[in-house]
């Protein structure tokens, strides 16, 4: 069972960085009646996927990646998402402080009980780390006793020296089929991987099983601050 | 997009030529290149919507072709284009796509600024 909260805070970098790491727990908030907001810092302008023959460009992947961002948040019954207007691969070089100010801005709008973002310097993605500084530092500077928790997403190969294992264990079993249409509504970014899940379930991979049976977090440790 | 018509694409570079025009030029390996393949060298270049001129544009070599640009004073080029589009607003949109679909390289050329 997962704890009751007053209002969940997912911040994120792209569409489809919900849909991997959180979409399962989402879904089950919402069937909870937890308010979730989802901020979505960028629309993924830079996707590297356009298909040969091409189904997008560069100056039409944004569009496409907005609406199935929008989709995908249907899938989870998410009704409250924010698109921050920033670009792809661009965060880690904006003003610290202005995305300090802009988690802190949406912290201070919704009052969450708990905020999902990634966790700082493993997470592979060089805006993925920067959306976690940010959101840590936001988070750090709110007092001990007003603190929403903070759970973390990590997944670089080294993680597990570094961090050990996930503190926190979500089974997603019964929505499992809310994580599968979210995944499939980035089908821009998803499409190749979701036929070979697809195969690979069938099968009972339990690699591929995993993906739809827990999703797991690093509750943000303040005594093992990343600086 | 489709794939590349050399003496087509290279009437659209020349149609941009003595022109103030926006650019989008980007190479990439992708970020998770070196999280799949460890010890991968990962490196790339991106500007946008930087203004130039150029007096002499060029396609060159079989596909994968190579584009370069005279500037009065310096140059640019991308290579590895595959796909090209002139879109709705009449930009000019050329992209290195590879066989699964990964974009590798992209070069663009507007007479008008491109979004953000």
């Amino acid at each position: 069972m997962i704890k009751k909260e007053r209002h969940v805070l997912v911040i994120f970098p792209h569409p489809d960085d919900e849909a991997f790491g959180v979409s399962g727990t989402i879904s089950l908030y919402r069937e909870m009646g937890v308010p979730v907001t989802y901020a979505c810092l960028t629309l993924g302008e830079m996707g590297r996927n356009l298909g040969n023959p091409p189904f997008a460009n560069r100056e039409t992947l944004p569009q496409i990646r907005k609406s199935e961002l929008k989709k995908a948040c249907e899938a989870m019954g998410l009704d409250d998402l924010r698109m921050m207007g920033l670009r792809d691969k661009t965060i880690e070089f904006e003003d610290d402080e202005k995305m300090v100010q802009l988690v802190t801005d949406l912290m201070e709008e919704t009052n969450p009980s708990l905020v999902i973002s990634f966790y700082p310097g493993l997470s592979v993605h060089p805006d993925h780390d920067a959306s976690a500084r940010a959101v840590v530092r936001a988070v750090r500077r709110i007092s001990e006793t007003e603190r929403p928790t903070l759970y973390t997403i990590a997944f670089a190969n080294n993680t597990i020296e570094v961090l050990g294992e996930p503190d926190i264990t979500h089974d997603i079993t019964t929505v499992s089929k809310k994580k599968f249409a979210a995944l499939q509504s980035h089908a821009s970014q998803t499409v190749w991987m979701m036929k070979d899940m697809e195969k690979k379930l069938e099968a009972q991979d339990p690699d591929a099983m995993k993906w739809f049976q827990n999703e797991r977090f690093y509750t943000y440790r303040w005594d093992r601050d990343f600086e | 997009m489709e794939k590349v018509k050399p003496e087509h694409l290279q009437e659209l570079i020349t149609s941009f030529a003595n022109k103030d025009v926006y650019i989008h030029l980007e190479t990439t390996n992708g970020s998770y290149a070196a999280h799949f393949n460890e010890g991968f060298f990962n490196a790339g270049a991106f500007i946008r919507n930087i203004v130039i001129k150029y007096e002499l544009g060029k396609v060159a070599g079989e596909s994968p072709h190579r584009i370069g640009l005279k500037l009065p004073s310096g140059w640019i080029y991308a290579q590895g284009i595959t796909h090209y589009k002139v879109d709705e607003h009449g930009r000019l949109l050329m992209a290195g796509l590879d066989p699964e679909g990964k974009l590798a390289v992209a070069l663009e050329i507007s007479e008008t600024p491109f979004t953000y």
